[in-house]
């Protein structure tokens, strides 16, 4: 099955019941394998009118208790950013998956590109913090989307998956394991009776229980800075106690909920970070520079978001270079430049989207870092 | 800080017979002295109480504005949402937990300017929602600017001149996009806005209501009309709608019932029928296999779609 599909299949084997989406090109086949799945397990499929529509709509199902997603490309990304800020601060979990073509603005509606990773992380305004996740098969599109899921059932938050057109579309054997097999994780709800509930008054682990609509505890949710009663208070004192809660209960928790993966990074000097589609096209460039008789390795990111800092770092006083290819014109190259912190080189390959660059680009800038 | 959930405050029992159904912590409320918000919150309350829906059942979801205000003022399950998203969060909720009462109540800017296509669409799909719009002619929460309500001649911050676009005929808009109940009244007709959203909260599919509410501060002032009352009273004087011309009609044509100043505002339950709703053709067109559990309302719904 293709990238698109896969992620259905993952999200309806993550108990996701709850599909609102706007068919945007190459997200489509998400939506259409929900429409035609969802109602076989007895799940809910709505096509709203657009893409804040189906953000809000998901925010709705998820707050009276389905699991719920909805998947868009670039200018949909775009519209649902203002309720992706909504679900951060209403603490609303949800599942949205971005299958990233080329831009700015209808860009290239059929072709690739991984444009959207900054905006994955900065998109809606204000402080907060999300969990990015990169596909780089249907496999993973597959099991990303249902490790969205428990990531946002945890933590309460929207969970993206930033996945490409060219793993959308590509089509691959995608393994379904038994559902027993497969380990999902529900929200935290109160253990206390609504008397006693304070909807937003944090655990230890930074993440209040959550009360669902229709369940007696006159849940009170608003997008306004609120206090531990869920009240608005537009004030310091109530500003100070959540919004770095928000980052801050995904900071906490970044060593858990970071995933990556590497390839001949034992003796590695140069060092390619890369990711999503881009990581399979440098799988070449890196066993290329190998047989040329330089040692690079590949650091695939499986999170973008939180972004896998200390771990960079630590490379960063191992190896002598850093190379980092992507469809854009120089995104996560930041982050990595960031961590780093000007120890070692860090060489940005980049390419404008609307096709895959070839492996020798990335190859050609290993060698010349290596020399 | 007070616990929130306080029925009655200590030494001041039963200060008013609405406060079980108010959060009391959120009080005083944050509207302007004339505002007619409390005379419709007050009739959601009676309207709640008529219909004997338990708290449990009951959610309101709203936007944002003066109007979005009202969904944290009272004691059930709220949602103050995005600016105009407030019908599509509903819409979640209401596909997500058949069974409960979804109401949305927001303003005139929110539901008809930035929420206008939720509007339509929620409509059309005869989504089971109760929709009340509060309009006060203006975005009041921002100090009183133009919308699309906003009547031809009528002064606000952004139609210093006068306003020159032609305004929105909500109940018109509603009964064309396909509501099935339709109802308009004033902060002036509380008993009949009471029993109207009474009515729209039982009432099976997209509901709604609008209520012409007056706003002092935003539209008052501007208009050199004076209180919230005096504004209430010029639209029977000046406007021409002393009794009998303040026309209550039921079942008149809402495309008669646009507002011009001069004009009869028409007041009056436009629209009653019946049209099966989205979870109708939803349980009744797609398929279901018998092995997937249903709860007992899910069951009746099907049930009676295939009925």
């Amino acid at each position: 099955m293709n990238g698109d599909v896969a992620a259905a299949e993952g999200a309806i084997a993550a108990g996701c019941r709850f599909f609102a989406g706007y068919p945007i090109t190459p997200a489509t086949e998400v939506t259409e394998r929900m429409a035609e799945r969802l109602p076989e397990v007895n799940g809910r499929y709505i096509q709203m009118e657009d893409e804040i529509g189906s953000m809000a709509a998901i925010l709705g199902a998820s707050a009276a208790g389905m699991k719920a997603m909805t998947s868009t490309s670039g200018p949909g990304f775009s519209l649902m950013m203002e309720n992706i800020g909504l679900g951060a601060m209403m603490e609303i979990p949800c599942v949205v998956i971005d299958v990233q073509r080329g831009g700015p603005s209808t860009g290239l509606p059929t072709l690739v590109a991984q444009q959207d990773m900054m905006q994955a992380r900065w998109g809606s305004h204000g402080d907060y913090a999300l969990v990015a996740y990169c596909p780089n098969s249907p496999q993973e599109m597959f099991n990303l989307a249902i490790q969205a899921f428990n990531t946002a059932e945890k933590y309460r938050i929207p969970t993206l998956v930033m996945a490409d057109e060219s793993i959308g579309h590509m089509t691959e054997k995608v393994m379904i394991p038994e559902q027993g097999a497969i380990h999902l994780v529900g929200r935290k709800k109160p253990t206390v009776p609504p008397e006693q509930y304070v909807p937003f008054r944090p655990d230890a682990d930074l993440i209040p229980p959550m009360a669902l609509a229709g369940e007696g505890y006159s849940v009170r949710m608003t997008g306004l800075t609120h206090d531990e009663y869920g009240r608005p208070a537009i004030n310091l004192d109530a500003q100070t106690q959540l919004v770095p809660r928000l980052a801050e209960k995904i900071h906490k928790h970044a060593s858990e909920i970071i995933k990556y993966e590497e390839l001949h990074m034992d003796d590695a000097d140069v060092v390619v970070v890369a990711y999503g589609i881009t990581s399979r096209c440098v799988r070449r460039s890196v066993e290329l520079a190998r047989k040329d008789g330089v040692k690079a390795g590949l650091f695939r990111l499986i999170t973008a978001w939180p972004f896998p800092e200390k771990k960079v770092k630590e490379l960063a006083s191992q190896v002598k270079a850093f190379v980092v290819p992507e469809i854009n014109l120089g995104q996560m190259v930041l982050e990595v430049e960031r961590a780093v912190a000007g120890r070692v080189p860090v060489r940005s390959v980049t390419y404008h989207g609307g096709g895959m660059p070839s492996p020798e680009l990335t190859y050609d800038t290993v060698m010349e870092v290596a020399k | 800080m007070s616990a929130p959930f306080v029925d009655k405050l200590e030494g001041l029992e039963d200060l008013h017979p609405a406060d079980k159904w108010l959060r009391t912590d959120m009080l005083p409320h944050i509207w302007c002295p004339g505002c007619g918000l409390g005379i419709v919150l007050n009739a959601y309350i009676k309207a709640v109480e008529k219909a004997q829906i338990p708290r449990e059942k009951r959610v309101v979801v709203s936007g944002i504005g003066c109007s979005g205000r009202a969904a944290g003022y009272l004691n059930q399950d709220s949602y103050h949402t995005t600016h105009g998203r407030s019908i599509a969060f509903a819409t979640g909720i209401k596909i997500a937990r058949p069974d409960l009462n979804v109401a949305v109540i927001s303003g005139d800017g929110d539901l008809f300017a930035i929420g206008g296509n939720h509007f339509i669409h929620a409509a059309r799909r005869n989504m089971d929602l109760k929709v009340i719009c509060v309009n006060n002619f203006n975005y009041g929460m921002t100090g009183g600017q133009g919308g699309p309500t906003t009547p031809i001649g009528a002064k606000t911050t952004t139609t210093p001149y006068g306003g020159f676009e032609h305004p929105f005929n909500l109940p018109w808009l509603a009964a064309t996009c396909g509501a099935v109940y339709v109802a308009r009244w004033t902060t002036l007709d509380s008993r009949r806005l009471r029993d109207s959203i009474a009515e729209a909260l039982t009432k099976k599919g997209f509901a709604f209501v609008e209520v012409i509410s007056p706003c002092p501060i935003g539209f008052g002032r501007p208009n050199k009309i004076g209180s919230g009352l005096d504004e209430m009273k010029m639209y029977m004087d000046k406007w021409d709608l002393k009794p009998p011309n303040w026309i209550i009609q039921e079942g008149s044509n809402p495309r008669e019932a646009d507002i011009t100043l001069g004009k009869p505002i028409v007041v009056g339950k436009f629209v009653d029928i019946d049209r099966p709703t989205f979870l109708d053709l939803y349980w009744k067109i797609l398929p279901h296999k018998e092995e997937t559990p249903l709860n007992d309302v899910e069951k009746k719904q099907v049930a009676g779609a295939k009925a």
